[in-house]
């Protein structure tokens, strides 16, 4: 579904990706784990156009969206949660839903849509009309998520979803993202720092070094895989 | 009190004005975080094109008459709004992600540029313009106090396009699409928004109101000439840093206050003089108590 | 130290080419000697905006007010002491009235520099903005300097010699300052301010001294100025007069000595060169300040830029 194909990207004369290369069959979990500065959200980031990629190309649904604009990416159905999450702190969890249904007409669609993230995650309706701003931490990830969704994309890029977010929301959002997977046959990118709780969800795994690839498998093998529990999962 | 009354009319119609002019500012930097200089010069074209639209207009309709002068404000605020949008994409989209301080610079060139164009001889010259009456006006004598109805219409005016914008930006998807890009243009490309368009229309919305203050202002002042934008202009975006720049009902408050400010302390014989002094003073004076202005949230630089 | 050296070389340079200059003096054509004086106390003024926007990385847009202050504050000293002194001592009289105007300048550059402990960016641009504007409506209306019709009649006592001199010891005295130990601080400021105070720089005590020390150079500027062309009005130190120095210092690229002197005479001899399109010349000039942000924001006399990460969105 999602092909990425020796990406390079440099950031002014220090290159941050040589050539990567990873696919992301449909309706699949894959997940990136590395060390910091391994190049995992810069690959999220040029595969979502955030950042101009200076080599290699990424196909979509069969089709080269290498360097296409942010929200023409989004249009086609794949749909980036940022690192940090970048809830519109400044609108209401409501407003933050509606503008994650921005290029949607349907009413009705996007009624429901709402209905559906409320049910995944119930505290979000609590806090319907409050400033994304005035969320915890966990509670705006699951803002973050849940406007990703109103997209209606077919593949969710999600960047560090755990991070600096209470242990025990941690469990409850992973949860969410197998059910988003197996209930609505989102094909998921995972980035991700908990290489344990990011492998325990996924098929397939990457693991990547200073802007390669170092080993992929499926993730059950790389959980098992000396090397990779030795620097990843702690032993 | 009678006098008091009189300035406070008085200060409310000029203070308006400054509110339509200091919300473009405003806007411009909720979006972009920077001055766009050149907005002071879009009211001048605003004046400029009632001016040259006025005659063509009158073989129609007839002037001054109300539907004569709100098809005039149209037609030039139509214009003004291409004309800022026009600017916005050929002056400082090449400079987005630059530092601030470039495209700052930037913008006081495309003021400058603006400016002695318009007053080159083949433009519009330098000269001072006589403005058309676009609109009967009449003074009203109620208590001893003269309203003339040019005063009226500008306070009424603002009180609609206020509102106007007040529902546009917090009542609609491009209003709501503003705010998100003004947070986060990132996260907002994220969600699907093209922001160049979001940020074209917010400099043609900011000219649009821009245009219909620089008519207002010019049925007040005694001429049009192209340097008459610079004045109000400066004294909006004071008013607009007043307010907290990028707080858009900061912005009209900004303008509102500044407009009695100047009216009150130019009818004290011996302040006048200092008019345009007193503004930055007031200025200096509230960024050194409240550094983000009256409405302003004081942000805490990240490290 | 090596660049303490090189301000030591401008100094001997210039004070060299000032003693030459004064003594060829009577040769020269008055119109170019007048364009080389403008030459001298643009680089003043360029040089020592320098200091508060490309060392120490402040944005200020008030420099023309300084120079007004300094300007104003010198002429009405010399007017008011001219007929007392003998000719013999007028030299010291034109000294005491440029440093007089200096001071009060760098007082005045102490009250805008107490507001920009607290301000940054835009911000304190348009704090500067305004007091430029407030100086310029204050001295609109006194009366005891001419107010809008000007202050005439100063005496000419600004030469060739004293411009280039005082334009030597002003690269000097930044050069010196900013190559200081101490001065490394500036530099600190400008690059990241928090990063600086937690490394025990005071970035205040920075600031406050950059605005001083750049404002008493611009009153210099101002003094002479006034003594140059004989007549001051308050319309020339209006905002523009304030931006045309600020082109100066992007022009030459912040914070670089070298090319802001080049930049200052390069924008002096400018207008000159433009003369025979005078309708036209305004235009340009706002058309190049564009050109220039759009094309080498960094200056056209600074090699290398340090980009920013790649473009995004």
């Amino acid at each position: 579904m999602l092909e990425i194909d020796h990406l390079e990207v440099s950031y002014g004369s220090i290159r941050a990706l040589h050539g990567i290369s990873l696919k992301v069959p449909e309706k699949s979990i894959v997940t990136l784990i590395g060390g910091n500065g391994a190049g995992k959200s810069t690959t999220l980031r040029s595969i979502s156009g955030l950042i101009k990629v200076r080599a290699g190309n990424v196909r979509y649904d069969g089709q080269d969206i290498t360097n296409k604009p942010a929200h023409e990416i989004v249009a086609r159905g794949l749909c980036h949660v940022p690192e940090g999450r970048m809830v519109f702190a400044n609108l209401t969890v409501m407003e933050n839903l509606h503008m994650g249904a921005y290029l949607r007409k349907d009413r009705a669609g996007i009624a429901s849509d709402i209905e559906y993230a409320f049910t995944i995650f119930p505290r979000l309706k609590e806090r319907i009309s409050q400033l994304a701003g005035t969320l915890s931490g966990g509670e705006q990830q699951m803002l973050a998520i849940a406007r990703a969704l109103m997209s209606k994309p077919r593949c969710l890029m999600l960047d560090e979803p755990s991070l600096g977010i209470a242990p025990i929301l941690v469990r409850s959002i992973f949860d969410q993202i197998v059910a988003i997977n197996k209930e609505r046959g989102l094909t998921i990118l995972l980035v991700e720092q908990n290489a344990n709780l990011a492998l325990s969800i996924s098929h397939y795994g990457y693991v990547l070094e200073t802007g390669s690839v170092l080993i992929e498998d499926t993730a059950e093998a790389l959980r098992k895989d000396p090397q990779v529990r030795a620097a990843y999962l702690g032993g | 009190m009678e006098w008091f009354l009189q300035q406070l009319i008085n200060g409310l119609a000029l203070g308006s004005i400054y509110a339509l002019i200091a919300l473009g500012y405003t806007m411009v930097y909720g979006v972009l975080r920077f001055i766009n200089f050149a907005h002071s010069d879009v009211l001048m074209l605003g004046a400029f094109s009632a001016y040259y639209v006025a005659p063509a207009i009158e073989k129609v309709l007839p002037l001054p008459s109300v539907l004569g002068a709100l098809v005039i404000i149209l037609i030039s605020t139509l214009i003004c709004a291409g004309i800022g949008m026009l600017i916005e994409f050929l002056a400082y989209r090449p400079l987005r992600n630059r530092p601030k301080l470039t495209v700052l610079i930037t913008a006081i060139g495309v003021s400058l540029f603006i400016e002695f164009t318009c007053q080159h001889k083949s433009v519009f010259g330098a000269d001072t313009k006589p403005f058309p009456q676009l609109l009967p006006a009449t003074d009203f004598h109620v208590l001893g106090l003269i309203i003339s109805s040019n005063d009226l219409l500008v306070v009424f005016i603002t009180a609609i396009l206020l509102t106007a914008l007040w529902f546009i930006v917090q009542r609609t998807k491009m209003g709501t699409a503003m705010r998100a890009v003004s947070f986060n243009q990132q996260a907002a490309a994220l969600m699907g928004v093209n922001i160049n368009k979001i940020i074209s229309f917010t400099f043609g919305l900011g000219s649009a109101l821009a245009a219909i203050a620089g008519i207002l202002y010019a049925l007040k002042a005694p001429g049009i000439e192209p340097l008459m934008g610079v004045q109000p202009g400066l004294r909006a975006f004071v008013a607009a840093v007043l307010g907290g720049i990028g707080n858009l009902p900061g912005a009209a408050l900004g303008g509102l206050l500044l407009g009695l400010l100047e009216t009150f302390a130019g009818g004290i014989s011996g302040l006048s003089n200092y008019r345009d002094g007193i503004a930055f003073a007031i200025l200096i004076l509230i960024l050194l108590f409240k550094p983000a202005g009256l409405l302003g949230k004081a942000t805490i630089e990240k490290v | 130290m090596k660049s303490a050296d090189g301000a030591k070389r401008w100094l001997l340079v210039g004070i060299a080419l000032a003693v030459v200059a004064s003594y060829f003096t009577p040769q020269f054509n008055r119109y170019y000697l007048g364009i080389a004086i403008d030459c001298g106390i643009n680089i003043i003024l360029a040089v020592s905006l320098n200091l508060i926007n490309g060392h120490t990385g402040q944005f200020s847009l008030g420099h023309a007010g300084f120079m007004a202050v300094g300007g104003y504050t010198a002429a009405k000293f010399s007017l008011v002491f001219e007929a007392m002194v003998p000719d013999s001592l007028k030299p010291l009289l034109f000294v005491a009235a440029l440093t007089l105007g200096g001071l009060i300048a760098a007082l005045a550059g102490l009250g805008v520099g107490v507001p920009s402990l607290r301000l940054k960016g835009d911000y304190l641009a348009i704090v500067t903005l305004g007091f430029g504007e407030i100086i310029r409506v204050v001295v609109q209306n006194m009366e005891s300097v001419g107010a809008a019709s000007g202050l005439k009649n100063i005496p000419k006592w600004t030469t060739l010699g004293w411009t280039f001199a005082l334009a030597a010891i002003t690269i000097y005295a930044v050069a010196s300052l900013v190559n200081s130990t101490y001065g490394r601080g500036f530099i600190a400021v400008s690059d990241d301010e928090v990063a600086a105070s937690s490394m025990g720089i005071n970035p205040v005590r920075y600031k406050v001294t950059a605005f001083v020390t750049g404002a008493f150079f611009a009153g210099i500027a101002g003094g002479l100025y006034a003594h140059h062309k004989q007549f001051l009005s308050p319309t020339g130190f209006d905002f523009l007069k304030s931006i045309d120095i600020v082109v100066m210092v992007i022009l030459g690229g912040m914070g670089r000595t070298a090319g802001v002197v080049i930049a200052a005479i390069i924008l002096t001899l400018l207008p000159e060169f433009l003369r025979q399109f005078a309708d036209y010349r305004m235009i340009i000039y706002s058309l190049l300040i564009i050109g220039l942000m759009m094309a080498r924001p960094q200056g056209l006399f600074t090699l290398s830029f340090k980009k920013k990460g790649a473009a995004s969105v």
